[in-house]
């Protein structure tokens, strides 16, 4: 955070209004502290240091994205938080209290789709109800309700594979959403989409967010997603995985698609880019040993370019 | 619809039609050849069938002799002024005709030799069902249970795994004198047989099913609140279902294989009996007949097995779609 104000005109500046909705946020209490958290990795081949002192908070209602290259340690961070992985240093608090295992109070969509495949939609959905003691009807009731709420209780009765990539994020969503937990956890949930399925589904994440008491930490590497959908950005670094720094997104909401090159947009994606993509990006060991070698295998004449 | 099939040419609305006429052609092609070796005089046909002596006198109505050796008969009693013996060209006894084979089938089924020293085929074929059944379902409930455990705790697959790994090497035909020892001569060894044969592959394929069982999906459930025996009754045991009973499918078809060396062990008995004894009577058209109903039988479970997957697995895409 060293850099000169003047090389980068814009992204730390906020109008009135973005101002005021970051001392709101600020005002709303923490729902999610991460101190020093550390984690090593102890493999065959030798020890990994995933992520080392990460230190942020989470407000409530906040809508916080995480970016960084691939390899440091997004997964891992976002996995120690829903209770799949244990941390080896500092502390992990949700509600003041350490996470330990998985729990009722996060929900979690994965980038994979990770329904059940056995299940239609609306069992998919009642799951979690069931799972944590619900009778039977008051979970239907709920899932009814969270499958309109995503636009899909159409499909109540259809098994997953017989839905689109955006429509099974959508019952992932719901199926994490109707344990209504404290936060809800994505891992690249919108990485395998198209381009138009995923500029939909951010949309309309947008607007499930806006309706309901939810807090959201979202990891995606593609650093429109991240400003179009954040109030922060935390940027990460890799090997081993620091927070390189914490960005308040300048872009005032309600959030539109139009603004994608407002002023405050480019700006902060100027930033993204110079954090994320250094100009001299030295290749990484494992790119380096990729080394292509092309031999001519059509007519010398026949030429494509 | 996988992209390989399409550029080897099968599209997609005749496929259905074609894929039944290749099925169909598939059994008719063997047939066919069959029938060709058996009904077309000059092909193959290696030996005489002898129907007048002549003047031989080693040469009985009935006899098949070996065509060079006939023909050397036909130039010598020429040579001798002879009555010539006659004859025509046959197969040798163990490639029956397919219409003998077919009323071999026939009358195994609808006429069964009333005599009781030589087994009938339905009676036989029963108890060699009985066998299978019971020796597939004591591997089950075993193997089933042991595979889904081991696969899913690394803990319960380290006790079992090396051991299982070495016995399955043990060949399981080993075991039979012991298993008389044991169980007696009835159907206790042969049942023992099958298990020992089945039960060990089981495990471990059970195990390797279960493993392959996508981690996401478990720690899905573990998000969404799921615990311990939650986790195995609620997440493993459904998600591995539809592989699971593909599974099952393949192992009935070696406890199949089992059963044929099981039966010869202890008392003879069942469909393998019925063959030996067709054979050493010389009836190869009853052994081929008994032998095209095990063939049969467990095609047609196999059949029916498959139908009913995807019945009972409607969300498994990949339950083959005959
Ligand atoms: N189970 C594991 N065992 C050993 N190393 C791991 C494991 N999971 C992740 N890592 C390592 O930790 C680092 C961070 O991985 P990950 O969190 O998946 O990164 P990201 O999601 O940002 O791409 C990588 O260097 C990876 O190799
Ligand atoms: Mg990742």
């Amino acid at each position: 955070m060293n850099l000169s104000e003047s090389a980068l005109p814009g992204y730390r500046h906020q109008s009135e209004a973005v101002r005021a909705r970051f001392e709101r946020i600020r005002a709303r209490e923490v729902i999610l502290e991460v101190r020093g958290l550390g984690k090593h990795y102890r493999s065959p081949q030798g020890e990994t240091e995933a992520l080392r002192g990460i230190d942020f908070s989470v407000h409530r209602r906040e809508f916080v994205c995480v970016i960084g290259p691939s390899g440091c340690g997004k997964s891992t961070l976002i996995r120690i938080l829903a209770g799949l992985d244990h941390h080896t240093e500092g502390e992990a608090l949700l509600d003041g209290k350490p996470i330990k295992g998985p729990g009722q109070d996060r929900g979690m969509v994965f980038q994979g789709y990770s329904l059940f495949p056995w299940l239609t939609v609306k069992k998919n959905v009642m799951f979690g109800p069931q799972m944590n003691g619900h009778a039977r009807d008051d979970a239907e009731r709920d899932a009814l309700m969270w499958l309109e709420l995503v636009g899909l209780e159409k499909f109540a009765d259809a098994y997953p594979h017989q839905l689109s990539g955006g429509m099974r994020q959508r019952v992932a969503i719901a199926r994490a959403l109707v344990n209504q937990p404290r936060i809800l956890l994505m891992d690249e949930p919108f990485g395998a989409l198209d381009a138009q399925s995923r500029a939909k589904m951010q949309s309309h994440l947008i607007d499930i967010w806006k309706n309901i008491d939810i807090t959201v930490l979202f990891i995606t590497h593609d650093l429109d997603e991240a400003i179009y959908l954040a109030d922060r950005i935390l940027v990460l670094k890799a090997h081993p995985g620091e927070v390189q720094e914490v960005i308040e997104v300048p872009v005032p909401r309600p959030r539109t698609p139009g603004q994608f090159s407002s002023p405050e947009f480019l700006a902060t994606k100027a930033r993204l880019e110079q954090l994320i993509h250094p100009a001299a990006e030295p290749e990484s060991d494992d790119e380096q040993k990729v080394k292509p070698h092309l031999i001519r295998l059509t007519d010398v004449h026949d030429n494509v370019e | 619809m996988s992209t390989i099939t399409q550029w080897l040419g099968s599209g997609a609305d005749v496929e259905a039609r074609r894929r039944m006429l290749l099925g169909l052609g598939s059994f008719l092609l063997p047939l066919l050849v069959w029938c060709l070796v058996s009904y077309v005089p000059f092909v193959w046909h290696p030996k005489m069938y002898v129907t007048a002596p002549g003047g031989v006198d080693f040469f009985q109505v009935g006899m098949l002799v070996d065509k060079p050796m006939f023909r050397e008969e036909v130039a010598d009693m020429q040579k001798a002024h002879q009555p010539l013996p006659e004859g025509y060209a046959a197969n040798p006894i163990y490639l029956p005709a397919p219409g003998a084979v077919a009323e071999a089938f026939y009358n195994g089924f609808v006429n069964p030799p009333q005599t009781s020293d030589v087994p009938s085929m339905p009676a036989s074929l029963w108890h060699s069902i009985q066998v299978i059944f019971w020796g597939f379902l004591i591997s089950s409930l075993i193997g089933v249970p042991l595979g889904i455990l081991s696969g899913t705790y690394s803990a319960v697959g380290r006790l079992n795994e090396p051991f299982v790994e070495f016995f399955r090497y043990l060949p399981a035909p080993a075991f039979g004198a012991l298993a008389v020892a044991v169980l007696g001569i009835y159907d206790g060894p042969k049942i023992a047989i099958i298990v020992i044969g089945t039960l060990f592959q089981q495990v471990l394929i059970i195990a390797n099913t279960t493993r392959k069982l996508e981690v996401t999906i478990i720690e899905a459930a573990r998000t969404l609140g799921t615990k311990r025996l939650g986790l195995l009754t609620r997440v493993v045991v459904p998600g591995i279902l539809p592989d699971l009973y593909r599974d099952q499918r393949i192992l009935l078809g070696w406890a199949w294989t089992y059963l044929i060396v099981a039966e010869l062990i202890g008392t003879s008995s069942g469909i393998t009996w019925f063959i030996t004894q067709q054979a050493r009577y010389q009836h190869f058209d009853n052994v081929y007949a008994a032998i095209m109903t095990i063939g049969i039988i467990g095609f047609g479970t196999d059949l029916v097995l498959g139908r009913l997957g995807r019945r009972l697995f409607p969300w498994d895409s990949s339950q083959d779609r005959r």
